[in-house]
């Protein structure tokens, strides 16, 4: 709750003014009965038909300035609540891209997104109408209480009685109902996932004629969130109900009571009609009120999952700041006795890896499927972090060095080929914000992607969401000349080149060989051919070092090397 | 025009319920009705009050109606509030499942040019908001409108003067409501709209977080997500406060029609024309009857923002499906798998061919390689095959039935495809592995998995065969995913097999492994291969080298080094 204040804070101002005026209004409102009771009492009980008239006039002028005060209460409170929305998702942006890759592996894509649309929306929605009526509401309802005490202390005090009691069921059905709708918000989840799934597993689900199946596993999801929201619905509907059984009981109880003090000239029939009036203006309040606390449960739950978000620590803390220069000048990447545990998987992904990388070197790291490649690839720029040991860039632990400076010294080119809607200017940019055209062109060139984007149209062309106007080839050679528009001084490429046909992949290397910059270079590869002429080889078998050094030497020595060697160019095709 | 469309494609969708919906609007008569009756019974009473040596005795049988009437309207309130829950919710569910359904069925060029979150959120945002107006519709239009027509039967019954008064000044409220409506029904659009284009940024920055976290582009994205957040924040303050205009609007026109029965009833008792009961039951009529106003005017701002959100959902819904198949459509059976491709033309946009006058005749049990260098069209070709998009000109044919006189589901029954791109949707590897057989028994599924040495990972996951995987797939590797997609094809061994890139994520020693399996799978298969790995191609019958979406040239291994073209090139260059 706390935390909700921190985004009103831009407008307390307007979190002040809005339930002021809406206050206001109500005060005028309250006048009412009072003015009423002056009609029934001095003008009708004592024949003034003047009086009357000047009273029903200072009923349209209070009618008059509360329309004012109220729209001044809705402007504030539509301007609190959309800039509060505004900062609040550039706040759960801003987080959720500061969370370490393993708070998102646990999270998931399609958890974020609701975060970020329908929780907020649900969250405005609620800020908005509690500062339009939460205060005036039960501003009415005590209000009215001290009205009715101005009348007639014996009838107040079945307004107190009342007030307490409704207290009672109103904030009874809220907490009933709060944890209901986070279960309808869970299940709506549910049906978000089985839609998003349908749509990127189009392909599959129509190959495998699981279009049936699929819209039955989504039927039930919806069934469940149905069946939820009905429950939840039964109860909060209650409130109106009840409250306007309360309060006419409490009415007919206020009668028989005010007809003994009538009895006894304590009262006169004008004062009852108040306060019957004021009974009244209080389940109209009420109403209003179920209806607010309906939402608010809606936001309040919301916001919870909002809050969850906002709370979970990145799991990776940055004390990068101190600047040690470099230790060993002609050493660009050293593992020391390396473990890695993530935290989601069952055994450890690495186990004790060792190996220092030279300056300028090309270090090829080959093993099978799931034998921790990718894993010692995603440590140099720190995406994850070693469970045991250091990864050292520049002699220094990367956990000391700055994220971002880090990051930059790394071109990262991920496994799966991921381009974003822009134009290919756009997309090279993320790897250089200040790259000419040149130097992009020469990245795009070292990349063997010049013929992707001279079939594209030139960097000026728009690439769509994801690169999907792309085969997965182009998109590959594009997130290498994007990672290689940086000049990194540390190039990883995690298995990127799968895509390539072996010809082009034989110039990518050369060319990378050839920049003028001379990165550190890490070719993370199935193909032996791709890692063959590297200075040093990593071999990895279930996540052990199963050998390290040049191809010759591994020929000789490691026997996982080799038959993964002749696995590829065993038979007639000697090299 | 369009969002009359829109109202009778809602209607059309809640008539289903057309009983509940009859239930509902007669208990929200009959409620209506004892509202209306209770402020009656409490005027009544205090004109017992009114006169001078009343008894109690007359009072009580007054004020016990009152509680028994005031106990029904409570209990049918309640009901009613159910039963509308049922419906809307159920109008909900009804529109989710048609929009899967057609999710299920739109042609494939849809989804794939289509951002997926911006679907999403149409499926899953735009229903929740619909559903709220649908829901605030049913509970207060209806009712408001009896109530409404109620009171003023009553009030004209009462006393026509005061009738005339509330009659007169009412079309003021609706005019204004009415203004105001319309004014904020375009900001409603443009809000809805800006929503979906930052779902769709988010579905793609935060789907991608990890390389935009690579490439230290936090600040960036974080830069453009502001610029539509802040455009969101002011159309959606726009929006917020024009419609809350409404509210205060509406209810200074009820003061006044207040302000008027008060001046008219008052100078009416007065004259001896009628009661002070009578005045207070009319004072509360006159706000029941503006209540309503307020009430309606409101829906009606909710039901605006209802009709823009459905617009956008129904749009989706009424998107064209792909080409249906003929009422004699041939089912394939006993494929034995021969395929001919005739003078097929295809291109994904009309200004740019792709595929041109491409002729092709496979015969049962030939494996057919597809080699060219990336973006050639090999993976159109796929597409033509699994008909995920239809030919433009000429025809595909599969046992010599053009493949769009077959059932979708046959055709692709007797297809086994695997894709480099691997989709594995949320769920335990078992429900992976058994998509295209659910049937399969424990040993099958594990035969299957040992044949495609998905066993021994498997196995080593928490939970084995019961490993829940997020919906891309978690904390697989690449190549585990792709032993997973070839598992589940291993699985149902149709007559056909499609692999594209299939073991591009796979080491070779495995791929060497599962190459024997593969290729007693392919025994009397009619197979296409995409692949990079020359030595997956050197065995095929038919190698047909694309270039720019032509066969440039055709035959096998040997015949084509000896034409010594584009293919030796090829060779020659990998090796």
């Amino acid at each position: 709750m706390k935390e909700l204040w921190r985004y009103l804070q831009k407008y307390k101002k307007e979190c002040v003014l809005a339930p002021l005026f809406k206050m206001l209004e109500a005060s005028f409102e309250l006048m009412i009965p009072l003015v009423m009771r002056t009609i029934i009492d001095q003008g009708i009980g004592g024949s003034d038909a003047p009086l009357i008239v000047r009273m029903v006039l200072l009923m349209v002028a209070l009618g008059l300035v509360g329309l004012l005060a109220a729209v001044t209460a809705q402007y504030f409170s539509a301007k609190a609540a959309t800039g509060f929305a505004v900062s609040v998702r550039h706040a759960l942006f801003e987080h959720m891209e500061a969370l370490s890759f393993s708070n998102m592996d646990r999270m998931g894509t399609s958890t974020m997104i609701t975060r970020m649309t329908s929780d907020v929306n649900q969250a405005q929605t609620g800020v908005n109408m509690t500062l339009r009526l939460f205060l005036r509401s039960p501003f009415v309802v005590f209000g009215a209480m001290v009205m009715a005490f101005t009348i007639d202390t014996r009838s107040a005090l079945i307004f107190v009685a009342v007030i307490a009691a409704l207290s009672l069921v109103v904030f009874g059905l809220m907490a009933m109902n709060i944890p209901m709708m986070r279960g309808v918000q869970r299940a709506l989840e549910d049906v978000l996932g089985a839609t998003r799934e349908n749509l990127t597993g189009a392909r599959v689900i129509r190959a495998f004629r699981r279009e049936d199946a699929q819209y039955e596993e989504f039927l039930k999801r919806n069934e469940a969130l149905v069946n939820r929201q009905k429950r939840a619905g039964r109860v909060s509907g209650l409130m109106n109900p009840v409250t306007y059984l309360m309060i006419n009981f409490a009415i007919a109880w206020l009668i028989h009571t005010g007809a003994l003090q009538v009895q006894t000239g304590i009262l006169t029939a004008g004062q009852v009609v108040a306060l019957y009036n004021y009974m009244s203006q209080i389940l109209v309040e009420l109403i209003k009120l179920a209806n607010l606390i309906v939402t608010m449960n809606k936001a309040f739950a919301s916001w919870k999952r909002i809050e969850d978000v906002l709370r979970l620590q990145p799991d990776m803390r940055e004390d990068g700041s101190v600047h040690v220069p470099a230790i060993h000048a002609d050493e660009a990447v050293r593992f020391e006795n390396v473990s890695l545990h993530y935290p989601t998987a069952g055994e450890e992904s690495l186990q004790d890896i060792s190996f220092t990388a030279l300056r300028g070197q090309m270090i090829g790291v080959i093993g099978g499927t799931g034998s921790g490649k990718s894993s010692l690839a995603r440590l140099i720029p720190r995406f994850y972090d070693a469970s045991h040991g250091a990864v050292l860039v520049d002699g220094m632990d990367v956990r000391e060095w700055s994220q971002a400076e880090l990051r930059h010294k790394v071109g990262y080119v991920p496994q799966k080929a991921v381009l974003f809607h822009g134009t290919i200017r756009d997309n090279l940019k993320w790897g250089n914000p200040d790259a000419t055209d040149e130097d992009l062109m020469n990245a795009v060139r070292a990349a063997q992607a010049e013929d992707v984007v001279n079939a594209k149209g030139g960097l000026n062309a728009m690439l769509e969401q994801g690169g999907r106007n792309l085969s997965g080839g182009q998109r590959q050679r594009l997130t290498i000349a994007r990672a290689l528009a940086r000049r990194p001084e540390i190039l990883v490429l995690d298995d990127s080149a799968s895509a390539l046909d072996q010809a082009t992949d034989k110039r990518l290397r050369k060319a990378i060989r050839a920049l003028d910059y001379h990165p550190t270079t890490f070719v993370i590869s199935q193909r032996a051919a791709s890692i063959r002429r590297a200075d040093q080889i990593v071999v990895l078998e279930d996540g052990k070092m199963a050998g390290l050094g040049t191809h010759a030497q591994l020929m000789e020595q490691c026997e996982v090397y080799r038959e993964i060697y002749e696995s590829q160019y065993g038979g007639e095709a000697s090299a | 025009m369009k969002r009359q469309g829109t109202l009778r494609s809602v209607l059309r969708r809640i008539g289903r319920y057309r009983y509940l919906v009859f239930i509902s609007f007669a208990l929200s008569a009959v409620v209506v009705a004892l509202t209306l009756y209770a402020p009656y019974l409490a005027g009544e009473a205090i004109d017992q009050i009114a006169v001078t040596g009343f008894t109690m005795e007359a009072l009580s049988p007054i004020l016990v109606r009152l509680m028994l009437c005031v106990a029904l309207t409570a209990l049918l309130q309640w009901v009613m509030n159910a039963i509308n829950n049922r419906v809307t919710f159920q109008v909900v569910r009804d529109l989710r499942q048609e929009a899967l359904r057609k999710i299920g069925s739109l042609p494939l060029a849809y989804i794939d040019s289509h951002p997926h979150g911006e679907l999403v959120s149409r499926v899953i945002t735009d229903a929740d908001q619909f559903a709220d107006g649908l829901l605030m519709g049913f509970t207060q239009l209806f009712a408001g409108i009896i109530t409404i027509l109620g009171t003023l039967a009553i009030l004209f019954a009462r006393n026509w003067q005061i009738a005339l008064v509330v009659v007169l000044v009412t079309p003021l409220s609706l005019f204004v409501a009415r203004f105001i409506a319309t004014k904020t029904h375009d900001m409603f659009v443009q809000q809805s709209r800006t929503r979906g284009e930052m779902t769709a940024y988010i579905d793609e920055m935060i789907g991608n977080a990890k390389v935009v976290k690579a490439y230290g582009r936090e600040s960036q994205s974080l830069h453009e997500f502001d610029d539509i957040n802040d455009r969101l924040g002011k159309i959606g303050m726009r929006a917020t406060f024009f419609s809350s205009l409404t509210n205060p609007s509406t209810r200074f026109v009820n003061s006044m029609v207040y302000a008027g029965v008060a001046l008219t009833g008052a100078l009416s008792v007065l004259r001896g024309g009628m009661t002070v009961g009578l005045l207070t039951s009319f004072l509360s009529y006159a706000n029941q009857y503006t209540k309503p106003f307020n009430e309606i005017s409101g829906v009606v701002t909710e039901l605006q923002n209802a009709i823009a959100c459905a617009a956008r959902l129904l749009e989706l819904i009424h998107e064209p499906s792909q080409t249906p198949e003929p009422s004699n459509a041939v089912e394939l059976k006993d494929v034995k798998g021969s395929v001919t491709l005739e003078n097929v033309d295809f291109s994904y946009t009309p200004e740019k061919a792709l595929i041109q006058n491409f002729n092709l005749s496979v015969q049962p049990g030939q494996r057919v390689a597809i080699v060219g260098p990336t973006g050639c069209g090999k993976t159109t070709l796929i597409n033509l095959l699994m008909r995920f998009y239809d030919v433009d000109a000429g025809s595909v044919r599969v046992e010599g039935h053009d493949v769009r006189q077959t059932t979708r589901r046959s055709l692709r029954g007797a297809y086994g495809m695997v894709l480099q791109e691997t989709w594995l949707k949320a769920g335990t590897i078992r429900e992976n592995i058994a998509m295209g057989k659910p049937e399969a028994t424990e040993e099958e599924i594990i035969a299957a998995a040992k044949a495609s040495h998905a066993h021994s990972f498997i196995r080593r996951l928490p939970q084995g065969y019961d490993t829940v995987i997020g919906e891309d797939g978690g904390m697989l590797s690449q190549g585990q995913k792709q032993l997973l997609c070839i598992t589940r094809v291993m699985l149902c061994l149709p007559p056909m097999l499609i692999l594209d890139e299939a073991t591009s994520s796979i080491d070779t020693r495995t791929e060497l492994k599962i190459q024997s399996a593969f290729a007693r799978m392919m025994e009397g298969r009619t197979s296409f291969i995409v692949a990079h790995r020359l030595s997956t191609i050197r065995n095929a019958d038919v190698i047909l080298v694309m270039r720019d979406g032509h066969i440039v040239e055709q035959g096998d291994h040997e015949s084509l080094l000896a034409q010594n073209g584009f293919y030796a090139e090829l060779y020659y260059a990998a090796q």
